[in-house]
């Protein structure tokens, strides 16, 4: 391979006029103009997933977060309130657009989490979601005639709601959180933190980035996929205020002669975008102004190649044993090599 | 447990920015952190011009030396470039045809370059189809845009170029271009340009057509569409036109300016190709290109989609299904040469039997043979024995009367010698 740059390289400011102007300029660079153009057209996916006990205040976050009403409160104001008998999952999808990108979110809801008296394996439903749309994704992707774009349902963020009790994480979190940070990219978040005043806040997510460090829980952003120095020092910088403190509201205050969401008490008005307030404002810059592809590039290359491997390796097992095949040779048989096979038939 | 999926997604108006309209750009900061790749296949008789227009067409001077015209086949050379333009990493790689159309025999021909680009999609459909796989960082070779280059003759379009663009127009983007159009004149031009389209319409044979699906690009790509085959020149050497110094051809009546679109196409071609179309081209060779050989390949192997009466096949379970049958067909296979060892070996030994029995019959034979030449020759001995005693017995005897007689004669002698004497 050989490298080569540009003669007579002119930067590139000749966008405006037309070609043939500028003579050694190639044009190389307007691919990044093209992708955008693709981009635009075909619109993006995302797929967010909310965990956490009800009354944490998991569906006005999501409201709060995309300023719309996407999450509807699953517990109503009635007299009756119904608590699920067992977790429900409910995947709501909205089309969303912001100039000109349109985008399809799906908020994934999960009422009925930690809920129960006894919550043994409550964890279970839930990782059987998300692997079952990976099932779903590796089904469409190893169909013979298969669509031009795989609809991707495939969860790419859950936002862990963790109680602000202001001591530790209770054993059910850390259950959850290990258990579901092999599979899918968890974002912890401190939910309705404006029960705790700055000093217990700072102790509390010291306590608990602790606790995620002993039990060997990796969240996102995740250490081991850095790519490089430049990534690592922004995501240390995160990893460093992870879990985010945030407040949610879908209300609007009058502060300081401007039109706030906040969350109005007697003794003064939280302001949700307020970074002095709480983190609501680096939850959202993480999740959707910096990180969104980064989030959904782990989700497809790393978890669910994770998945597919294990996957497509179970059928070896199961197999292998029913062949009377040692268990030891499989983990030599990395690849099935399909075309050496077909030119021996 | 109960899941309940949203109908459809119903469109909800925003009551503030929210910010996910950066998704654009952080997609394109990704994929330049990563590179991009682009593959160009050059189709066309030795001495079109091929390399001297992807010099002109990226602005730098790739290496090779001109190619000689008695190759015995069609081979393919690809070079891989490393080109950067501002934040912009291209990984280019352009695939040339070495000897096309210079045999005698030319049917063949389009073989090499069918099989190469085979192999291509080939090698991503085995990586995608490996258990631990790395495709974002798989470095793609499969070819992006093939440029036909079209002889100069004015006439038509040869049938060699037919029977190529054929073989190749469901398996690449075809763009066609007609090579030293400085050798037409723009009449002749003209007419050229309607005849080659024309034949190649009533071939059927599909180029790629520039897409008109996006309004921020569709009347340019329209527009240009009708100018197909590019008519380009290319050169890398500058000469001087006013005061600046452009690429161009520099010929006793004139000068020909490669970026002059009023002496050539080669603007348009490098619009298209690279500034407007890049992305799309790759899209549709993924999308439309690849997956047709992916389906082919996988239906060729025997794989099956979702059957609609029984339970969807898993391509895992197909693969056991075909290792298993593959696992039988081989022991079938052992078993018969297995079988036709044995059989050889039977024949073999029984063979040796005979051939064995056949020796100790001679063998046999030849002893008695040997027994009985003995026996005659002991006979003839013992005769001989006798007689010879016999010999000597008479001889003994006669031997003994000669002296007795010699012993009477002897003094008849003496007496005979003394008369004598007398």
């Amino acid at each position: 391979m050989h490298k080569k740059t540009m003669e007579d390289y002119v930067p590139n400011v000749s966008k405006a006029s037309g070609p043939g102007v500028d003579f050694s300029y190639v044009g190389i660079d307007a691919i990044l103009e093209q992708m955008r153009r693709k981009a635009m057209k075909q619109g993006f996916e995302l797929n967010i997933m909310v965990v956490g006990q009800s009354g944490l205040g998991k569906s006005t976050l999501m409201n709060t977060l995309f300023k719309s009403k996407v999450s509807r409160k699953s517990v109503q104001a009635t007299a009756q309130e119904k608590i699920p008998k067992t977790i429900e999952i409910k995947s709501i999808s909205h089309d969303i657009e912001e100039k000109g990108v349109r985008m399809k979110l799906t908020v994934i809801d999960t009422p009925g989490f930690g809920d129960q008296i006894n919550n043994e394996n409550c964890w279970r439903p839930i990782m059987k979601f998300i692997n079952d749309q990976y099932e779903a994704y590796l089904q469409e992707e190893i169909n013979i005639n298969r669509k031009k774009r795989i609809p991707d349902s495939r969860v790419h963020c859950c936002i862990y709601f963790i109680p602000p009790t202001g001591h530790c994480l209770r054993p059910l979190d850390v259950e959850f959180m290990r258990r579901l940070s092999k599979v899918v990219n968890i974002v912890p978040v401190i939910a309705k933190a404006d029960t705790l005043t700055l000093e217990e806040r700072d102790f509390f997510k010291k306590k608990i980035r602790e606790e995620l460090r002993a039990n060997g829980i990796d969240v996102y952003p995740q250490k081991e996929f850095d790519e490089d120095a430049e990534d690592r020092m922004i995501n240390e910088k995160i990893r460093e205020m992870i879990p985010f403190a945030v407040v949610g509201s879908d209300q609007e205050y009058q502060v300081n002669g401007r039109r706030l969401l906040g969350r109005k008490t007697k003794w003064g008005t939280i302001e949700v975008e307020n970074i002095a307030h709480c983190e609501f404002a680096y939850l959202r810059d993480l999740l959707i102004r910096t990180h969104m592809q980064n989030i959904k590039d782990i989700t497809s290359s790393i978890h669910y190649e994770m998945y597919r491997v294990r996957r497509l390796n179970e059928n070896n097992t199961v197999v292998a044993h029913a062949n009377g095949m040692p268990e030891h040779h499989l983990e030599s048989e990395e690849k099935f090599d399909s075309s050496c096979a077909a030119s021996r038939f | 447990f109960c899941v309940t999926l949203g109908e459809g997604a119903r469109a909800v108006p925003l009551a503030g920015h929210v910010g996910f309209d950066s998704m654009p750009d952080q997609l394109v900061n990704k994929s330049v952190n990563h590179g991009f790749c682009f593959n160009i296949l050059c189709v066309g008789e030795t001495g079109l011009g091929k390399s001297t227009l992807m010099d002109t067409l990226f602005n730098t001077k790739f290496e090779g030396e001109p190619t000689q015209h008695n190759q015995p086949g069609v081979t393919l050379k690809s070079n891989t470039y490393e080109l950067q333009e501002s934040n912009v990493r291209l990984k280019l790689t352009v695939v040339n045809t070495v000897g096309f159309g210079d045999q005698i025999n030319k049917e063949d021909s389009y073989k090499s370059i069918v099989e190469f680009i085979d192999a291509q999609f080939e090698a991503y459909l085995q990586e995608e189809l490996k258990i631990k796989r790395t495709l974002h960082s798989y470095h793609d070779t499969r070819i992006h845009a093939c440029l036909y280059f079209i002889a100069p003759t004015g006439h038509s379009l040869k049938s060699l170029d037919l029977v190529t663009m054929k073989k190749l127009d469901s398996k690449v983007n075809i763009i066609p271009i007609v090579a030293k159009s400085d050798a037409i004149s723009k009449s002749e031009l003209a007419k050229f340009k309607i005849k080659i389209t024309s034949e190649l319409v009533s071939n059927g044979v599909q180029i790629y057509q520039f897409p008109t699906d996006d309004e921020s690009v569709a009347e340019i790509n329209s527009t240009m569409n009708s100018h197909l085959p590019f008519a380009v020149v290319g050169s890398t050497e500058e000469v001087k036109i006013g005061n600046k110094m452009v690429k161009a051809r520099q010929y006793p009546w004139g000068t020909v300016q490669v970026e002059n679109e009023n002496h050539c196409d080669f603007v348009k071609l490098r619009e298209m190709l690279i500034r407007v179309n890049m992305e799309d081209l790759r899209e549709q060779t993924h999308t439309r290109h690849y997956e047709l050989y992916r389906r082919c390949k996988l239906e060729e192997m025997g794989f099956k989609d979702t059957d609609p009466d029984s339970k969807p096949f898993s391509l895992q379970e197909t693969y056991e299904a075909k290792r298993n049958e593959f696992m039988g067909e081989l022991q079938k296979k052992e078993e018969e040469m297995r079988q036709m060892f044995v059989q050889r070996v039977k024949e073999k030994e029984a063979e040796l039997k005979e051939a064995e029995k056949e020796l100790h019959e001679k063998f046999d034979r030849l002893k008695k043979l040997h027994q009985d030449e003995k026996k005659k020759v002991e006979d003839k001995r013992k005769s001989l024995d006798d007689e010879l005693n016999m010999f000597k017995q008479k001889k003994t005897a006669a031997e003994l009367l000669q002296n007795q007689a010699q012993q009477a004669g002897g003094s008849t002698t003496l007496k005979r010698d003394k008369e004598r004497k007398k």
